[in-house]
């Protein structure tokens, strides 16, 4: 009986320490993505992962000839699964910060668009500590545009934090937010130009500040694994230039996005 | 482990936890108001008179407060009448929803607390009411109900610790209540076992504040029903 203990339990430890072993190399990446953005990423009706993130993510994988899982996390735990191991990389559309250099390594960026804000159309908000003042905005919790919003406005206007930019659209249908603020190319897409958001329209400037808005979307990837950074960047160099991201691109834009 | 972001952001904590007192106060409140009516005919002998407020107890025990509140919130909010209407004014705000979810809700479970006590009336403290000569009404106003409330106190309790650790939902439509402070501080500076635990916390004093609370009342109004101590 204490023989088999002892032999189950260096079998678990072996194979504990042999995964451990192989996280150098990198035949096999977990992704994490998001899976709620449109038409970054989203959940097709059938479970299936759509949109420009998830083809991003499985050319680089292509590239790097490395095969791929591709795992869905809310973006609130999105960098806490990431330290915590559950997959090796974020490719979900996430900005390059400062606030996020100090827990995790960024690739290059793979693609960079302003921040706008949104209002339903005719209701000829101004975009000022004036005009926004008793106005509410919408926006995804802890994004750029989270940050961006509560240091530039948070005084004069409320600001309604969402966990995905999906909410976000639903409450500002409904009339409960006055305002949005999103990525320009994710809520013309993923709002504007579809029926719910019919309704609205872009309202104010393009927003792409680098203190706020970062120096565009890259690949988040744990500080201990520079080896993967250097992999990514050289994959991401390599799709820029055989055309594969422009053909990616194509699809779901009319203008290069990188 | 970095706890200097949660001290940093203590203000934000503290005014979550005002929200979320707020929320649970004002909704068990409203829940006890709806309870009482709502107990007293589900322990009708009459079947017509019990089916409704059944049903209503049913319903709402039946399905997590979660459904409750996104029918509410989000489902409501679906239909252009509704948007268009006066109820729109208090709808509108996820407040509003997140309170009227909790009152319904708790309403129902304290119903169900209420009925059960109502029937379990010994028959004897009845019968002498009864050959005293009072009246149906009275019986309930004099005997059966200041009765109730003593004994339903311990279970009474559990259904008020139940509601604080309900109230965390609201965090989840936009409110920044408890939950929702630590959801901002874990999410702004990905510390989630810091700003988690911090919430615990504070979930934790006050519970202990109602246990606290709960014992006096029971000292009070249910002393004669204890076990006899040596």
């Amino acid at each position: 009986m204490k023989k088999l203990v002892t032999a189950l339990v260096s079998f678990a430890l072996l194979a504990l320490f042999s995964t451990a072993a192989t996280a150098g190399n990198w035949d096999k990446i977990r992704i994490g993505v998001e899976g709620a953005y449109p038409p970054f990423s989203w959940v097709e009706a059938d479970g299936e992962l759509k949109g420009f993130d998830i083809e991003i993510a499985n050319a680089l994988c292509n590239q790097m000839g490395a095969e791929c899982v591709l795992v869905t996390q809310d973006w609130d735990g999105i960098i806490p699964a990431l330290l915590a191991k559950k997959y090796d990389a974020i490719v979900a559309s996430m900005s390059i910060t400062e606030e996020r250099k100090k827990k995790v390594a960024f690739s290059d960026k793979y693609y960079n668009t302003p921040a706008r804000f949104a209002q339903k159309k005719g209701a000829g908000i101004s975009i000022s500590k004036e005009g926004l003042s008793g106005k509410s905005v919408g926006v995804q919790r802890a994004t750029i545009h989270d940050n961006f919003i509560t240091a530039e406005f948070g005084d004069s206007v409320t600001i309604k934090r969402y966990a995905t930019q999906d909410e976000a659209y639903l409450d500002a249908v409904a009339g409960r937010v006055d305002l949005l603020l999103a990525d320009s190319i994710a809520m013309d897409d993923g709002f504007l130009k579809t029926d719910n958001g019919a309704g609205w329209e872009f309202v104010g400037p393009s927003y792409s500040d680098p203190k706020y808005f970062g120096d565009g979307a890259g690949v988040a990837i744990r500080k201990g694994d520079q080896d993967l950074v250097d992999l990514f960047n050289k994959a991401i160099t390599a799709i820029r230039a055989d055309g594969t991201y422009q053909k990616i691109n194509a699809k779901y834009f009319k203008f290069d996005i990188y | 482990m970095d706890f200097e972001v949660i001290i940093n952001n203590l203000p934000l904590y503290l005014e979550g936890l005002w929200i979320t007192l707020q929320l649970v106060v004002v909704s068990l409140v409203c829940g006890l108001f709806i309870a009482i009516p709502l107990g007293m005919l589900s322990a009708h002998r009459n079947y017509w008179i019990q089916f409704l407020p059944r049903l209503f107890i049913y319903c709402f025990r039946g399905t997590p407060l979660l459904v409750q509140m996104f029918l509410i919130y989000h489902g409501l909010g679906q239909f252009e009448a509704v948007r268009e209407s006066l109820a729109w004014i208090i709808l509108k705000e996820a407040y509003w929803c997140a309170l009227i979810a909790f009152s319904l809700n708790t309403a129902a479970y304290t119903a169900e607390i209420i009925r059960g006590t109502i029937r379990q009336t010994p028959a004897g403290e009845i019968e002498v009411a009864r050959s005293m000569g009072m009246s149906p009404l009275t019986q309930q106003r004099r005997i059966v109900l200041p009765s109730t409330f003593r004994r339903a106190l311990p279970a009474y309790g559990n259904e008020v610790i139940f509601m604080l650790h309900g109230s965390a939902l609201a965090g989840i439509i936009t409110i920044v209540d408890l939950f929702g402070a630590a959801k901002i501080v874990n999410s702004r500076y990905f510390v989630p076992f810091e700003s988690f635990i911090t919430a615990g916390f504070f979930y934790l004093c006050v519970t202990f504040l109602i246990v606290g609370l709960f014992r006096l009342a029971e000292n009070r109004w249910h002393a004669h029903l204890r076990p006899r101590q040596s």
